[in-house]
């Protein structure tokens, strides 16, 4: 029996073809598999082509599955999910359709097609809602997924709604498990083996988790403006955060959203703001308040394509320059790049303490594969994240500071303590224009040179992990990358070493600053990297390159509005290992 | 609250750098008047600023002071008041900064409803960058940028913030410090977003006003031109209709309060946002609420 399967949903946009295929995905958690999802989507409500891929698996999966085992379609936009489709179909696969459907396959294809009528069945049981529970009984005969844990979906989901509702879903899959049964036999070449004492993990969507990450860490304030990828996080905490005594603000837009947070964070909340590539450009000078101001501000920024409006709801990872670089001027700011979901919700709760440390704008840099897609957490541990909130002093310290305050005090380390208004005895101002240590508007070329000075030094120390490694060095080939595309690299790096070589990943966590040094270490441990980024001009190895010096590294770079696959970092990582090779004999 | 503990002295800062004559000092003496009026201490205001001439009140108005970007007051504003509902807090900006670059945000301000007050120094032109047309400049006016006259119409914030319901809508003069200080009293104390647009005239860049071919000094032409709505007993600010019409007949020159209603504010409409500061929000959640958030995860 198989320990990993891959199925996948499709149809019409706007039919809620999302919908099976969250249900699958719970459901198999539920049954104690890993779980791995991706909805490729368009940007419209009605019409165009959408799917849901889900990927089971015993043992741990980062990455969606090469292609696809068991393919379930809709009526409606059948012809459309068999063309788009079929190129990702294992040659094995099965493709359950709805018997109404006019589409068909090409003769030469070795798919096997299953017509189910699961509208027919649907209407005879009580309406066409039902057809989804219809297809996913059908989906378990074929794979041999344990019908219960659908039940025990329906029960949790539509158990309010009363037994009649629950007793009709549960006659849906049952009466499309028989079907398949009866007029098509068993398909032992697809049959996935059971969990043996399943463990229930969690399930989560990135956005969803940094969103959760963002709460534990404290934060009760959400400003935000309506984005795909980033919409889950407004939405997940408008439901969440005023359980907690927090706010969410729809703003009028992504200008008004960052200084929402920058101006809750002035004066004392945990505030942040989410968004995307549009967005994130139109908080540029935002950021340099932030950076100048010296007031804390965490950014969620869940990359999409670009550039403009780009492709709304495709994963890309254009944005890196913009969150390294972007704004006028010089600011000092850290940006971190979680790779998994338990890391979203990891590194959005830390990012409340590094933009509190060092006083400045704090970029959680997330991507549409990552933020939408769905995924298996083994658990999470709530006593990883903690709460510091820096260099901050109340009113009675600054009675016993012996001397005036000095908002912008000139330090070692370039962090000056904060007074929250409010404070009796820190009334001072803070300024967007220039200034000197105590907050008034300053051209003095000294103190400018000072001040400027103080702020960058600010990030000289940044306690959060640069690079993250997986595999051993030395190794010929290092993979490196970020986001989602760790996933990836790191079932390719699995694969190609069961074949015997020696390949490692180096992730890299934190964008910005930079870690020179850990980075430097690792890729001085490997014959050869290779940098696998969502992007056309290797940002990510540009970057590398102007922090580490050097010649710019080999680089993978996807920018067709796909997520990455392992096995095209395989092949492009085999290419690499032959020039390595070649290299050598010549 | 006790109305004299503090006197307007405590509010005052440095002296300021705008230039003699300006009608920001008027609104400036108007407001150290007012906090003081109202009992508050420095330390309870934040004053919010956008860019400009009008940007530096902050400078001079001793409290807690946030220079923002031009534009961008209001936004900052509304966070700072979310985050800390005890904080007085007042935005202020130019014509330029609030109905030109900053006009989204007015607008959305106003509907939104939360408990700030909004200050504008409206002077119908660009001062700091020296006397360029702005988003209130009349038609047909003469600056840098418009040499041929401006041909754009002027944006009338007290029609725009009629038209979207504004709570608490009012305009003063620089030239009637008493009126201005009593409209800041009433405006910083209403439950909602309040608008004071206050003609405060620019003695260098529009010294004067043209009328029937001659240049009349711009502090006369207002004092002239102005109509006090205090002054008109059958007055009704209640009324949207009666508020419109005034600034219809008067060409938007009224001075006193034009419009108030008690519509809820932003946070009476939020169901378990907290009346604290939100900085002693700033915790972890205990295990078993994290347990209870994660368990729909699962």
């Amino acid at each position: 029996m198989r320990t990993e399967l891959v199925w996948k949903v499709g149809g019409q946009q706007g039919s809620g073809i999302e919908k099976p295929g969250s249900v699958f995905l719970d459901a198999c958690s539920r049954l104690g598999y890993y779980t791995f999802g991706y909805r490729h989507f368009m940007s419209r409500i009605m019409g165009g082509h959408t799917n849901y891929q889900v990927r089971v698996s015993h043992r741990p999966v980062f990455a969606m599955g090469d292609c696809t085992d068991v393919l379930v379609i809709d009526r409606e936009g059948a012809q459309e999910a068999i063309d788009m489709n079929l190129p990702e179909m294992a040659p094995d696969g099965v493709i359950v359709a709805d018997a109404g459907m006019e589409a068909a396959l090409p003769e030469s294809s070795s798919i096997q097609l299953l017509k189910v009528p699961f509208h027919d069945i649907a209407a005879e049981i009580g309406g066409d809602l039902y057809w989804n529970m219809v297809a996913m009984g059908a989906s378990c005969a074929v794979t041999g997924l344990d019908r219960q844990a659908f039940r025990d979906l329906v029960q949790a989901t539509f158990g309010r709604k009363g037994e009649k509702v629950v007793q009709a879903n549960y006659e849906a899959i049952d009466r499309g498990y028989r079907y398949v049964l009866d007029h098509f036999g068993t398909f032992s070449h697809l049959q996935i083996a059971p969990v043996r004492e399943p463990k229930r993990r969690l399930t989560m969507e990135g956005d969803n988790a940094a969103a959760f990450g963002a709460l534990a860490g404290g934060c009760r304030f959400l400003a935000a403006y309506p984005i795909t990828p980033a919409s889950m996080i407004m939405e997940w905490m408008a439901r969440e955060v005023p359980k907690f005594g927090g706010v969410v603000v729809q703003a009028e837009d992504e200008i008004s959203a960052i200084l929402m947070a920058i101006g809750a964070n002035y004066a004392g909340a945990r505030g942040m703001t989410s968004t995307s590539g549009p967005g994130f450009s139109l908080m540029q000078e935002a950021l340099g308040l932030s950076g100048l101001t010296e007031t804390p501000v965490v950014i969620v920024n869940v990359q999409r394509g670009g550039p403009a409006t780009g492709l709304p709801t495709k994963p890309e990872q254009g944005d890196i320059n913009e969150m390294v670089y972007g704004s006028h001027g010089e600011i000092p700011r850290v940006v971190l790049a979680p790779g998994t979901y338990d890391e979203c919700f990891y590194d959005t709760a830390a990012a409340f303490n590094l933009a509190d440390t060092h006083q400045c704008p704090v970029i959680v840099a997330m991507d549409l594969t990552l933020g939408m897609g769905k995924g298996t957490v083994e658990s999470l541990d709530w006593n990883r994240v903690r709460i510091d909130r820096g260099k901050l002093l109340d009113a009675q310290s600054l009675t016993q500071l012996g001397a005036p305050y000095q908002r912008f005090e000139e330090t070692e380390d370039g962090i000056s303590p904060r007074v929250l208004p409010g404070t009796p005895g820190g009334v001072h101002l803070n300024t967007a224009d220039e200034h000197d240590f105590v907050g008034r508007i300053t051209e003095s070329q000294d103190t400018r040179r000072r001040i400027h000075d103080k702020r960058l030094r600010k990030v000289q120390q940044v306690d959060f992990p640069g690079v993250a490694l997986r595999g051993d060095l030395p190794a010929d080939l290092l993979l490196v990358g970020m986001g989602s595309v760790t996933g990836p690299m790191w079932e390719a790096a699995d694969r190609l070493n069961t074949k015997g070589a020696r390949v490692a990943v180096c992730q890299i966590r934190r964008v910005w600053p930079f870690p020179v040094e850990e980075f430097t270490a690792a890729l001085a441990g490997a014959k050869v990297a290779l940098v696998c980024e969502h992007n056309a001009t290797g940002q990510l190895a540009h970057l590398i390159r102007a922090q580490c010096g050097g010649d710019l590294l080999p680089g993978l770079r996807k920018y067709d509005g796909d997520p990455f696959r392992p096995a095209e970092v395989v092949q492009r990582a085999e290419e690499v290992l032959a020039d390595v090779r070649n290299a050598r004999i010549a | 609250m006790s109305a004299t503990l503090v006197s307007p002295k405590a509010f005052v800062s440095e002296y300021p750098t705008w230039c003699p004559g300006c009608g920001d000092f008027g609104v400036l003496n108007a407001l150290r008047s007012a906090a003081a009026r109202l009992g508050l201490q420095p330390h309870q205001i934040v004053v919010v600023s956008g860019i400009g001439c009008s940007g530096k009140i902050n400078s001079y108005f001793n409290s807690y002071g946030l220079h923002t970007l031009h534009g961008r007051s209001l936004p900052v504003a509304q966070g700072v008041k979310l985050a800390n509902p005890e904080l007085t807090v007042i935005a202020s900006g130019g014509d330029g900064d609030g109905y030109g670059i900053g006009a989204g945000h007015f607008m959305h301000a106003v509907r939104r409803n939360v408990d700030i007050t909004y200050i504008v120094m409206d002077n119908q032109v660009y001062g700091l960058t020296k006397g360029q047309t702005s988003p209130t400049s009349p038609t047909g006016f003469v600056s840098p940028t418009t040499p041929q006259g401006s041909a754009d119409g002027p944006v009338r914030p007290l029609r725009v913030a009629l038209a979207n319901e504004c709570s608490w809508i009012a305009q003063g003069f620089s030239g009637n410090i008493r009126q201005l200080t009593e409209l800041m009293v009433q405006a910083i104390s209403h439950k909602g977003f309040s608008l004071l647009n206050v003609q405060s005239p620019c003695v260098t860049w529009r010294p004067t006003i043209l009328e029937n071919g001659e240049k009349v000094g711009v502090y006369e032409w207002f004092k002239k031109h102005l109509h006090n709505l205090e002054e008109d007993p059958d007055y009704d600010p209640t009324s949207k209709a009666a508020a419109y019409a005034k600034l219809l007949e008067h060409g938007d020159l009224v001075t006193g309060v034009l419009y108030r209603d008690e519509r809820p504010s932003f946070r009476e409409h939020l169901k378990g946002y907290t009346d604290r500061p939100m900085a002693d929000l700033a915790t972890k959640p205990d295990n078993e609420a994290l347990e209870g958030l994660a368990a729909q995860f699962r």
